[in-house]
């Protein structure tokens, strides 16, 4: 019991210090490292968001894309008439609203055909968003309103820290058991009253809002966007793939795979620009073969394998 | 198309009478359009429905096998092969490739998953990383620029309605393919097992059905169905390596129509969608995709089982 509670002030005095680590990188680090930390954050964003909901649930969504670009549009629309807070804020209140009106919808669809529906969502507002921007407006894309580096940092690091306050809660409190429940057996989950249509529903659209919210900052770092950037399906795959790679048993797992995923990402175009989307691929085949626990229930393994440790407390 | 009336014509009945012949052309025109669009679709759709039907594989890369059967041909093409005569290469050669994937990929993954429904969302995610795998692939062998030939690109006319010819080999091409297909699962034998495969995978595995040997002939089934119609798609379409995924969807939301796992199924979804982009695309061109995203979820929310679907 001892040993719990010390276990416990350690990983709070890591967080801590990790924490005060990131917010004074921009005054330490390089404009490069501050931008490629920016791109990790967004994908841990998107991917613990992600996790949030189809983790604990199991529902695939294929619609972090929509969410996300809901985000960016948000942001060309409102950028230069509202301070950036409130953009960011509207952004994220955007996609909630719409994953209110999507789940609503769907989420009473079973396995293939969630994930098929969330899909066609991507897609269906990618090409309505480009045949109203060129037969209404008549553009093609639009130009965004920038801010530093540092500033889109901090609000990145910001969205993340309210993302991992709000996954912790969710976790730990009896909405979590709930969640968990859903996915192990949803009618029997259902009879134990808890009111499953609405968790399942708010859940999805708190997990939104955090997509939208990154799309909104994500969007004045790329200045230019149009709909196929906005609206890039690869977007809706890649918390997919991170969090499976990087292990979705626990918090930090997909925050593990997100970050690594996203560096070898950045590694890969800048060694290898006209192989890396070949390599990538192969990557991700061996890691969905050979990683089905991802790196977390692979160092899991491992630990428990050290002699002395077979009942390690994980 | 508002009727011409020509400046000697004085009676006003005759020029009516014009007008309702050259809205009659314009539907027929729209009608066989969608027809012709619709044999394609439904070709590839039979493919997707096999392989998620039978095989559990959601393959978000069938657009990328239909990419390959159609390059196939335009290389060949350009080797001089006629282009129908090419359908004997690049079919098998996709078939093999299709086997092979599931024989080591997907039976892995298959085996090894804690749950049907853990496979299947599993299975999908590596047809992801196979449409990056294959469509890269294809880039560093092709190019990404758009290809294209031409070959039977004379026209047909049908009460006024104008076609390609390659446009009418190519429906009759689809249809055969369908009905051959069609056959094959309902009286031969090894279709019998496929039929028993998708009904219930253990069972038949006990009554002699080697599971593994029928789940991989159905992927390799449904990635010659995709690259038979990638071939025809060529002949009248331009291709590129990144064409794959718009075909994907299309195929996606044809099965969804029609009912998961059904050949007939997929048939009534293709030519239900190709009128609809036919319809749709006459009247506003830029909104056809939209229109089908939207008849898609429509579907899934009012019947997710199809047309044909129990």
């Amino acid at each position: 019991m001892r040993r719990a509670i010390s276990n416990r002030a350690f990983i709070l005095g890591f967080v801590v210090v990790l924490f005060i680590l990131l917010a004074s990188l921009p005054l330490l680090a390089s404009q490069y490292a501050v931008i490629l930390l920016t791109s990790v954050f967004m994908y841990i964003i998107i991917t613990v968001s992600w996790t949030m909901f189809s983790g604990p649930t199991g529902y695939i969504s294929l619609a972090p894309a929509a969410f996300f670009g809901v985000g960016v549009y948000t942001s060309a629309l409102l950028g230069l008439s509202l301070p950036l807070p409130a953009v960011i804020g509207i952004g994220g209140l955007g996609s909630f609203c719409l994953a209110l009106l999507v789940g609503a919808l769907t989420l009473r669809l079973k396995g293939i055909y969630f994930v098929m529906f969330t899909f066609g969502l991507v897609e269906l507002l990618l090409h309505f968003i480009i045949w109203w921007e060129v037969n209404i407006t008549g553009t093609t894309g639009r130009m965004v309103p920038t801010v530093s580096n540092t500033t889109v940092y901090y609000l990145m690091l910001t969205v993340f820290t309210v993302l991992m306050f709000t996954t912790y809660f969710i976790r730990r409190s009896k909405y979590g058991l709930a969640l968990q429940s859903i996915g192990e057996e949803e009618e029997a989950a259902a009879h134990t009253g808890i009111n499953v249509t609405a968790l399942k529903i708010i859940t999805f659209a708190v997990s939104a809002f955090f997509m939208g919210a990154a799309g909104a900052i994500m969007a004045t770092r790329w200045t230019y966007i149009d709909p196929r950037i906005a609206f890039n399906p690869l977007l809706s795959f890649m918390p997919v793939l991170m969090a499976i790679f990087g292990g979705m048993g626990q918090l930090y797992g997909p925050i593990i795979g997100a970050a690594i995923f996203t560096y070898l990402e950045e590694f890969l175009i800048t060694r290898f620009p006209y192989h890396y989307m070949l390599i990538f691929g192969i990557i991700m085949v061996l890691a969905i073969v050979y990683l089905p626990d991802g790196v977390v229930g692979l160092l899991q393994k491992l630990w428990k394998r050290i002699p002395g440790r077979k009942h390690a407390d994980t | 198309m508002t009727p011409i009336i020509s400046p000697g014509s004085s009676s006003n009945i005759d020029s009516q009478k014009r007008g309702i012949v050259i809205a009659m052309v314009k539907i027929l025109d729209v009608v066989i359009a969608g027809l012709l669009m619709g044999g394609i679709y439904a070709l590839i759709a039979v493919g997707l429905s096999l392989q998620y039907g039978v095989a559990r594989v959601l393959n978000i890369a069938h657009g990328e096998f239909i990419m390959l059967g159609a390059f196939i041909t335009w290389w060949l093409y350009t080797h001089g092969i006629n282009p129908l005569f090419s359908l004997a290469f690049s079919g098998p050669i996709i078939f093999i490739i299709g086997a092979l994937l599931y024989r080591t990929l997907f039976t892995r993954l298959r085996t090894s998953a804690a749950s049907p429904a853990a496979y299947e969302g599993t299975s999908m995610l590596a047809c992801f990383a196979l449409l990056f795998i294959i469509q890269n692939v294809a880039i560093l062998i092709w190019g990404a620029d758009i290809k294209g030939y031409s070959y039977l690109a004379f026209p047909v006319d049908f009460w006024g309605a104008k076609f390609a010819a390659n446009r009418l080999v190519t429906l009759g091409f689809a249809i055969m393919l369908g009905l051959v297909f069609y056959l094959f699962l309902a009286r031969a034998r090894l279709g019998k097992a496929i039929r028993a495969a998708a009904q219930d995978p253990a069972t038949a595995g006990l009554m002699g059905v080697n599971i593994n040997q029928v789940l991989a002939l159905c992927f390799g089934l449904g990635a010659l169905m995709a690259g038979l119609g990638g071939s025809l798609i060529s002949m009248s379409y331009k291709i590129q390596p990144t064409m794959g995924l718009e075909y994907t969807i299309i195929a996606l939301i044809v099965i969804v129509l029609g009912g998961l796992g059904s050949i007939p199924g997929s048939f009534i979804g293709g030519f239900l969608l190709g009128l609809v982009g036919s319809i749709v695309t006459s009247i506003e061109p830029g909104l056809s995709l939209v229109a089908y995203y939207f008849i898609f979820m429509l579907m899934l929310l009012v019947k997710p089982t199809g047309i044909l679907g129990k």
